[in-house]
């Protein structure tokens, strides 16, 4: 176990530069999730800790040993791929003991230290087979199981449940969680899956075109999200965004007039701003303002609604169920501690 | 009329549309070409050569039937269990050379190297020329006055004060024609191997390197075991390439000095056209049939089915 620690680390492809100075620290025994639309950088920066990726500029420290000029296998890492890379031509009492194997590790060390993860992967039953035998799911238990095999200071996993279908990727989080829980080893995972990141992580690192957006524990980013990008990359649904301006102390767009938030910050009277909202944070109040409804989705535990309001889609999660029908209006209101405010330039949070 | 009167109708087929919707009709039609070629130039010219064999046949003459007689002499025959030793010699040596120096350049350009496309178009160059073309380079190269190894060494570094004589004495000139035939096999081998490199993930190597193997480590336990069933398809390709090899020995030695480089296919062409012995000649090539089937099931059935590779059983 170990701490990680990132210091303005940059990595040119070429003339083309994809981190432009990225700062992460994690603590020692931290599950830190790195979340981003494809292309953000956060693989190339997964890769870079783990040694596949050379460091342009800036400092990686594992541990407190700065391991720019590291081998990978010096660095005490283990990796987990998106596609696994098991070994094909191995079984997966082999595939697992593949690094003891090349130690020339006894017989009896082997088989006690992939009999201890097999056991807590539930992989005993398939130790004789080779990965095409195995499902999706095992595939994935395998490649967790090479990495606890070593026993290393971090793990690594490169969106390792991208591959899997939904109802297996939300059963796979969980094992995930509860290994780490169990483990304690230090953690950093790569997804674009917001769900993954919010439901697994000790601390989420938002990334966006190779800087870093926001960094925190998941509910303090669903909370206070810094900037436009973070608040309509975290949380499901999306948050809703209108364009408007302060006007005599409510913000308006359009020919309608939402509430500001108790405390309005630093926005000022006139300007442009982007109002934010959740759809879980939208209320029914006959006091409301009308919005168009589109479409209805009841999901049984809460209905979303698609509506039109001032030129913006807006979306409403609410627990009630809707009876009303596309084209029909329905009376919405935020609630005014949950607004976000945002600058409309900048896209930086004002309140 | 108009859309609104129209009616859907399908227009009947015609007769010659009924005859090619006939199944049975369709598979004669469709299988005749490929039979009729087969049976025209492979199993026709192999039937008569194995006829052959078992007659007397001269050029000119029609044959009769005298069994195993033709066999029965070859097994006498000094010249022609030489040349079944030299074809093993020559088939094992080539092959090996062949697949150390194109194993070796395939993992050359699998890696990142500067001019890989142009390096990898060059490398086929010996493939692309043909045969008769390169052998006869390579008779230039031998050559006893005008080699322009010997005057390289000779004329030019001064390191030795006589010519080369490549093809004067059996071994020299076995040992030319298996450079020669090394140099044009390397090609085959080094771009079916790079392909077979290349579906090999470059994922299983870094997840390698994290557990800690090194470089010669990556080669032996991943590199070498993922490559094992292309290699066998590809030696054993190899191996029949070389082991009827005609056209490079024809042309650089036609079998000489005194015979000594005579293969089973050199040897089958001398005694059965320019000798006028069709029979005999025929006898030889049919001699080879056993050695190739055989080469053929040994890599087939040792090198290249391998229990990871089989059908998912997901039970």
């Amino acid at each position: 176990m170990a701490t990680v620690s990132v210091r303005s680390v940059r990595k040119a492809f070429g003339s083309v530069e994809v981190l432009h100075g990225v700062d992460v620290e994690v603590e020692d025994g931290e599950f830190v999730i790195l979340v981003g639309p494809s292309g953000c950088g956060k693989s190339t920066l997964l890769r870079m800790i783990a040694g596949l990726e050379n460091i342009t500029r800036g400092e990686i420290a594992i541990g407190g040993r700065v391991v720019n000029n590291v081998a990978p296998k010096e660095r005490d890492i283990a990796m987990v791929f998106q596609n696994y890379a098991l070994y094909p031509h191995m079984t997966v009492l082999d595939n697992m003991a593949f690094s003891l194997t090349l130690l020339n590790a006894p017989k009896s060390v082997i088989e006690e230290k992939v009999g201890r993860a097999a056991a807590i992967l539930g992989l005993e039953p398939y130790l004789a087979r080779y990965p095409r035998q195995l499902s999706g799911g095992q595939r994935q238990r395998v490649a967790m199981g090479r990495a606890i095999v070593r026993d290393p200071q971090v793990f690594l996993f490169d969106e390792p449940l991208s591959n899997l279908d939904a109802k297996l990727r939300v059963q796979m989080r969980a094992e995930i969680k509860e290994l780490h829980q169990r483990l304690k080893t230090t953690t950093i995972y790569v997804t674009h899956d917001q769900i993954e990141a919010m439901t697994m992580a000790d601390k989420i690192v938002v990334m966006n075109g190779g800087n870093v957006e926001q960094m925190g524990a998941p509910l303090e980013l669903y909370d206070r999200p810094r900037n436009l990008f973070v608040a309509g990359f975290i949380g499901s649904p999306a948050m809703n965004f209108v364009k408007g301006k302060i006007e005599g102390g409510v913000f308006r767009a359009g020919d309608i007039a939402l509430p500001l938030p108790t405390d309005p910050g630093t926005a000022q009277e006139g300007q442009p701003i982007v109002y934010g909202i959740r759809p879980e944070h939208l209320r029914l109040d006959p006091n409301g303002v009308a919005a168009t409804v589109h479409v209805t989705e009841p999901t049984g535990s809460e209905t979303q609604v698609i509506m039109h309001l001032a030129g913006s889609q807006v979306v409403g999660a609410f627990r009630e169920r809707i009876a009303e029908k596309p084209g029909q209006h329905l009376h919405i209101a935020p609630d005014p501690a949950l607004v976000h405010l945002f600058d409309e330039q900048t896209g930086t949070r004002l309140n | 009329m108009d859309a609104s009167t129209w009616v859907a109708k399908r227009p009947e087929p015609t007769a010659l549309a009924r005859l090619f919707d006939y199944k049975p009709f369709l598979i004669a039609v469709c299988l005749f070409p490929a039979v009729g070629l087969l049976m025209a130039f492979l199993t026709y010219p192999l039937g008569l050569g194995v006829y052959l064999a078992f007659t007397d046949t001269q050029i000119g003459g029609n044959g009769k039937w005298v069994g195993l007689e033709n066999f029965i002499d070859l097994m006498e025959d000094p010249i022609f269990l030489q040349s079944v030793w030299w074809t093993f010699v020559y088939t094992a040596i080539a092959t090996v050379g062949k697949f150390a120096l194109g194993l070796w350049l395939a993992l050359l350009l699998n890696d990142n190297i500067p001019f890989k496309s142009a390096i990898r178009a060059i490398i086929l160059l010996p493939y692309i020329v043909p045969t008769v073309l390169s052998a006869i380079a390579w008779w230039w190269i031998y050559d006893p006055q005008f080699s322009i190894i010997s005057y390289v060494v000779v004329d030019q570094l001064g390191l030795r004060d006589r010519y080369y004589d490549f093809l004067g004495e059996p071994w020299p000139a076995r040992w030319s024609l298996i450079v020669a035939n090394i140099w044009r096999g390397i090609p085959f081998v080094a771009i079916t191997l790079l392909a077979g490199l290349q579906t090999i993930s470059p994922s299983l190597y870094e997840a390698a390197m994290l557990d800690g193997a090194s470089g010669w480590q990556r080669f032996r336990r991943i590199t070498a075991p993922l490559l094992m069933p292309i290699l066998a398809i590809v030696m054993t390709f190899s191996v029949l390439f070389t082991f009827t090899d005609f056209q490079l020995v024809y042309a650089i030695t036609r079998g000489g000095p005194i015979n000594s480089t005579h293969l089973m296919a050199t040897l089958a062409f001398q005694r059965g056209i320019p000798a006028g012995q069709l029979g005999e000649g025929a006898a030889i090539a049919v001699a080879m049939i056993p050695f190739l089937v055989f080469a053929t099931l040994f890599s087939y059935y040792a090198l290249g089915n391998r229990k990871w590779q089989q059908g998912s059983d997901n039970d």
